[in-house]
Parts: structure tokens; C-alpha cells; sequence
């Protein structure tokens, strides 16, 4: 029949075309993660990396010791906690942030659109690492920003305070990295909204305020998820930031992570920390979807 | 006093005049439709009455009050949008509750009166659908309730049934026409569509390039067009024009190109040679075969160039034998007989002195 043999041709295509990128992803991503659990119940080599999976005698050595390990010495519960906070405050904080200037860019007239657009991801033209650099200047103690702040506190009498490697400088610098990635979905989002709407709200009683709560908000959650997920992931396994500008009390998960593999050479029990990142990280992100279900009813299709 | 006084207004982008001092009043209980053209300025005015717009001259009075501080959230009136406008995110029941929340009902009362606004527009059963889930005239019907259901003084339409196709649009417009009858509410209507308007109005306003042409009931704007623009714009017309040849005993005649002398019944100061047209309805005119010699005051002979079968009417184009172009209307009612001539008939079409109406160019 020729309609199958157009069905198969396809079905082919499709193939054909999806193929390529699955296998990259099974490749390159599955293989490496099935690798990373099986290394997790592996016991640590002498001189770092993996003991051999079967011991002197044959057996097999597999076990939970590094699991174990995680979930009975407090330190590390402590360090994810602090992580999950720190991540949770970037989010808060580019959100608060992105919405107004994502808003100002959907509603400027369509040419200084781009060139705003432009601008906020223009950061993304030099190094990370040189911009991480850059806040080691702004916030060191001869720059003009903490001469400032301790100027205003030499006033009240309170000390100065070193503004680099601190909790603040990480977490202003998490914000700094993450922020064109709150604002581009949300822009996405806020562009679509029809203007129809805003006016049908006024036109039915709605202040400014009960506008935006009331509809422009709502419409934007799948915009507001896509940007937080973005920002929210990325900001948990972070360790350069903190690396770099943190003290030593600012050692987060990533750190730790970084730590076991590369210093400590302890694979198992990175293996570990890093699948409880992973496994946090898709449960809050699932628990987040899940919560917000109802509220995205219909908000997928702005200006319906 | 009338309840809505448009005064003047006028409302310009750049150095392009959108609305050109604009005089209208409408009363209480009034269906008064602004029609006219794509582009002639209904939809500015209809915003400047719904507080969107800010006339740059003028004012605009409702009760007696100029509107001119009042935002458009504190207006009495309402608004449905040519694209329904409704709130994708919110359930029918949402939507129509909405503007019963921004003006504060007590929640206990609001199922009571959305359930009575969604009953006036037929959609009993409907609150819990989602926009997306309704068909075009069901969104329409929405965007009328939630309209509607705070009972405002006055309900704004712009273009409402656009985007209908005719079947429904005609159904639309009867419910239109009882839904304004029985809430007793004004509509201002706009359309570009003169059927629509002829169909629902009590009054209509003719506008052309910002400007109102004509303000009149339908059937006054349909017979006495004043201006070629309302003569042409509403319906079909055949469209006369030429110098005046003779000026007597309330009649004129016309010295139009092709057809030589037409005869219009009208009382004028004009005198011989000024400009000036004669509209003439299709139906108002009479074609035969030629046969029957009744005398008429004005009588053309021609062929047939082509027609175009409606169903219940057949529109005949005839070309007389001077040139001319005249549209001639037949209803079929004749049973067994669809068409009376064909392309190429030789015909005599006639009317009498009164079927015309006079224009002064
Ligand atoms: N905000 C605006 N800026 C510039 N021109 C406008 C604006 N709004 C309307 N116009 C122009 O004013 C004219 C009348 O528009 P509109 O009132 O929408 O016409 P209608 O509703 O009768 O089709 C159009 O030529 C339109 O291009
Ligand atoms: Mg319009």
C-alpha cells in the first residue's frame, strides 16, 4: 500500500533525524551517570580512584560505606543544606531582578528590543572565570564599593567588614552569573502575553495592581519555571564562585564534589555527593512542577 | 439630556487625523452602531469612550459628566473586544466572576450571578471550561456575559461578530438584538459590515475619514443616503452623476454620460449646470424585455453583460446602448424560473422619476 509505505518513510525520517542526537545523549550523558552509580558502591582505591571491583580473593566488592558515610556524619547534610539555601536564594533574588527588566524589554518597542536582549547576554562574550575575576576587584578591600559600605559603618561605630570571601560575595556573584538566565524565558514568556488582555482586566474594573496579579503573573508561571529551573540547578552544583570568592565557611556542595574527585581522590564518595545532587535536584524541581500544576492550566496558551 | 454626549472630539497620531471633530449623542436604551469603512476611526473612538484614548480636542460627557479624569477602570461602560479577549487561564466561571471580584461582590453572591449571565448568553453548563475549549461564537457568548454581568451602563462592541462565519453571525446578531432589548442596556456597535448595522441598529452614524457622514435610522440612511460615500457604502447603488440640465416643478434632470437625461424627483436650489447625482437601489428598477411600452420616466435600452445569481435575488449588470452601467435587482420568486435573461438579452430597464434619490455633490 502506498500510504504504509509513505507511514514508514516516515517514521524512517524521523529516525533519521532524532537518532543522531539520542545516541549523543545515551552516549555521553546515560553512560557516564550508570558509571558514576556503579562507582558509588565501589570501595576507594589506595592511592585514590577505584579499588579493583573484585578483591585478592575474587569477590566481588560492591557496598554502601560511602552511603553510609553521607547520611551519618552531619557535616555533609550541613554543607547541602547551606548549598540548597544558597541556590534557593540566587532563584529568589533573579527573580525579583529579572521580572521587571524581562517586563521593560517585552513592552520597549520592537527595534530596542534586540539591542536590550543584547545586553543582557552580552557577559556571555567573555570568560567566566575573568568575570569571576572581575568581582575579586569590585569587591576587594581597596575597591571603592567596600570602602564605601565601611565608611558608612565607621560612622555608626561598627567595624569594617571585608566584602571579598565572604557569604555575600558569593551569593551576589551566583545572582550576577545566573540572571540572563532568569530573564531570557521569562522575556520569552512576557512577550507573548496579548495586550487585549490587560486591557479587557481594565476595561472590567482591574487596578494596576490586580492586573498583574491577576493576569500578567499567572500567564507567565511556565516562564517563571523554565527560569527558575535554569537558575536554581546550575546555582546547586556551582563550586568556582564559592571556590574563588567565598571564605572558608562558604564551602557548598560542588566544593565538596570537586574535592573528592580531584584532591581527596576519593570516587566513591564523590560518586555519592553527586548523586544526591542529582536526585535533590529532580525531585524539587519534580516537587515544583507538581505543586504548580493547576496553575499553569491554560497559561501555555497565551492570548487564547 | 442624552447619556452619552460626544463633543467635538478629535484625536490625531502624528499629522494623520484618526477621529475629525466628531459630534454624537446617544441615549439610554439606544442600539447605535458606528459604521463605516476599515480605517475611519470607529475603533479610536470607541477607546476614547472606553478611557483607553485621550481625545486631543473635545469631550466626551456621559450623564452629564466629562470623562476626561475617569480611567477607564472606573468607567461604567464595557467592553467586547473584536478578539474576544478572554482570560485563557481562568474557566469560563472565572472569567464571567472576574468583574464581579474587582468590584467587590461578596463571593457568596457571585455563582448566582454568573450562572445568571452565562443563562442570558445560552452557555448554562459551560463554567468549567477553559477558553481554549470553546468555539468561536461560545467565546464570543463568554466575552458578552462577563461583559454584561456587572449590569453597566453602557456595553461597547467592537467588530463582535468579525470573526463569525454568516450562519452564526446571523444567529449572533438576533441574540444580540433580544440580550440589548431585555437588559436594557446601550450598546455602541461597530462594524464595517452594512448589513450587520442595517440589521441590528436603531440609529446608525456613517462615518468616513474620522468624519460622521450621516446620523440616521437605518431606513433613512438606506433610502436617503446624503452623501455619494453613504449611498455607495450602504448596499448596492447605482451612482448617477452629471450637471444639472433642467431645475422644475420638483423635479430634476440630469445630464449624465451614457444614459443622456435622468429624471429625479427632489426640490433643490441648484441651478441648470451645477453638479450634482442621482442613487438609485437596484431593486428599484424595472427590467423587461422590452416589450411591454408602458411609459416611464426614465427608460434606457441594453444588453445584459452578466449577472450574478444570488438564490433568492439575480443581480443583472446591463450595458445600455449609450455606455452606461446599470445594476438591475429581480427576485426570483416566480417558481420554476431561476433566471429571466441571459448574458447578451436584449432588455429596456426603466424607473419611475421617485425611485431615485438626489444628491447635491
Ligand atoms: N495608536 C495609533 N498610532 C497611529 N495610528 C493609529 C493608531 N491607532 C489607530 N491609528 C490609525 O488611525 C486610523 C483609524 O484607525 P481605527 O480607529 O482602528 O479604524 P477602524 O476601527 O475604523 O478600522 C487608521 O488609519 C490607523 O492606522
Ligand atoms: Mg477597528
Amino acid at each position: 500500500m502506498a500510504a504504509d509505505a509513505r507511514r514508514h518513510e516516515a517514521a524512517r525520517a524521523r529516525w533519521l533525524v532524532s537518532g543522531p542526537p539520542l545516541l549523543y545523549l545515551l552516549v555521553f550523558f546515560a553512560a557516564p551517570t550508570l558509571i558514576m552509580v556503579l562507582a558509588s558502591f565501589r570501595s576507594p582505591g589506595e592511592f585514590g580512584g577505584l579499588a579493583p571491583l573484585r578483591d585478592d580473593t575474587g569477590a566481588l566488592d560492591l557496598n554502601v560505606d560511602a552511603y553510609v558515610r553521607f547520611f551519618t556524619e552531619t557535616v555533609y547534610a550541613q554543607v547541602f543544606v547551606k548549598s540548597l539555601v544558597f541556590a534557593l536564594v540566587t532563584t529568589l533574588v533573579c527573580l525579583a531582578l529579572a521580572y521587571p527588566l524581562a517586563a521593560l524589554i517585552a513592552r520597549s518597542p520592537k527595534k530596542s528590543r534586540d539591542i536590550l536582549l543584547l545586553l543582557v547576554i552580552l557577559p556571555f562574550w567573555s570568560n567566566f572565570l575573568i568575570r569571576i575575576y572581575a568581582w575579586m576587584i569590585l569587591l576587594g578591600p581597596n575597591a571603592a564599593l567596600a570602602r564605601a559600605v565601611n565608611g558608612v559603618l565607621g560612622w555608626f561605630g561598627a567595624g569594617p567588614v571585608p566584602l571579598l570571601f565572604s557569604s555575600f560575595a558569593v551569593l551576589v556573584c551566583l545572582v550576577y552569573v545566573h540572571l540572563p538566565f532568569m530573564v531570557l524565558p521569562l522575556y520569552a514568556n512576557l512577550e507573548k502575553h496579548d495586550p487585549a488582555l490587560l486591557d479587557a482586566a481594565q476595561d472590567l474594573g482591574a487596578s494596576a495592581w490586580q492586573r498583574f496579579w491577576r493576569i500578567t503573573f499567572p500567564l507567565s508561571l511556565p516562564g517563571v519555571y523554565a527560569g527558575a529551573a535554569l537558575v536554581f540547578i546550575p546555582a546547586l552544583g556551582i563550586f568556582a564562585i564559592p571556590d574563588l570568592l567565598g571564605g572558608p565557611d562558604d564551602t557548598l556542595i560542588g566544593n565538596l564534589i570537586k574535592q573528592q574527585f580531584l584532591e581527596t581522590r576519593d570516587w566513591p564518595f564523590g560518586s555519592v555527593l553527586s548523586i544526591v545532587l542529582t536526585v535533590s535536584a529532580l525531585a524539587l524541581v519534580g516537587l515544583a512542577a507538581w505543586l504548580g500544576r493547576g496553575a499553569t492550566r491554560g497559561a501555555e496558551r497565551v492570548g487564547a | 439630556m442624552p447619556l452619552l454626549d460626544i463633543r467635538n472630539v478629535t484625536r490625531r497620531f502624528g499629522d494623520f487625523t484618526a477621529v475629525d471633530g466628531v459630534s454624537l449623542a446617544i441615549e439610554a436604551g439606544e442600539f447605535f452602531t458606528l459604521l463605516g469603512p476599515s480605517g475611519c476611526g470607529k475603533t479610536t473612538l470607541l477607546r476614547m469612550i472606553a478611557g483607553f484614548d485621550l481625545p486631543d480636542a473635545g469631550q466626551i460627557l456621559l450623564d452629564g459628566v466629562d470623562l476626561a479624569a475617569t480611567p477607564p477602570e472606573r468607567r461604567p461602560v464595557r467592553t467586547v473586544f473584536q478578539s474576544y479577549a478572554l482570560f485563557p487561564h481562568m474557566t469560563v466561571h472565572g472569567n464571567v466572576a472576574f468583574p464581579l471580584q474587582m468590584a467587590g461582590t461578596p463571593a457568596r453572591d457571585i455563582p448566582g450571578k454568573v450562572a445568571a449571565a452565562l443563562e442570558d448568553v445560552r452557555l448554562t453548563g459551560f463554567d468549567r471550561r477553559y477558553p481554549h475549549e470553546l468555539s468561536g461564537g461560545q467565546k464570543q457568548r463568554v466575552a458578552i456575559a462577563r461583559a454584561l454581568v456587572t449590569h453597566p451602563t453602557m456595553l461597547l462592541l467592537d467588530e463582535p461578530l468579525a470573526a463569525l462565519d454568516a450562519k452564526l453571525r446571523e444567529e449572533l446578531q438576533i441574540e444580540l438584538i433580544h440580550l440589548q432589548r431585555e437588559a436594557g442596556i446601550t450598546f455602541v456597535y461597530v462594524t464595517h459590515d452594512q448589513t450587520e448595522a442595517l440589521a441590528l441598529s436603531h440609529r446608525i452614524a456613517v462615518m468616513n475619514k474620522g468624519k460622521v457622514e450621516q446620523l440616521d435610522e437605518p431606513s433613512v440612511i438606506y433610502r436617503f443616503p446624503r452623501s455619494r460615500f453613504v449611498a455607495d457604502f450602504i448596499g448596492q447603488c447605482n451612482l448617477f452623476s452629471g450637471p444639472i440640465r433642467a431645475n422644475a416643478a420638483g423635479a430634476v434632470t440630469l445630464d449624465v454620460e451614457g444614459l443622456g437625461a435622468v429624471k429625479v424627483a427632489a426640490q433643490t436650489a441648484l441651478a441648470a449646470g451645477a453638479p450634482a447625482s442621482i442613487a438609485l437601489r437596484p431593486e428599484q428598477i424595472r427590467i423587461g424585455a422590452g416589450d411591454a411600452a408602458a411609459p416611464a420616466d426614465n427608460r434606457y435600452e441594453g444588453t445584459v453583460a452578466d449577472l450574478l445569481y444570488m438564490g433568492d435575488v439575480t443581480v443583472y449588470r446591463v450595458n445600455t446602448a449609450g455606455g452606461a452601467r446599470v445594476e438591475a435587482l429581480l427576485a426570483n420568486s416566480q417558481t420554476g424560473r431561476a433566471k429571466f435573461f441571459e448574458p447578451g438579452d436584449r432588455v429596456v430597464v426603466d424607473w419611475p422619476a421617485a425611485a431615485g434619490h438626489f444628491i447635491e455633490d
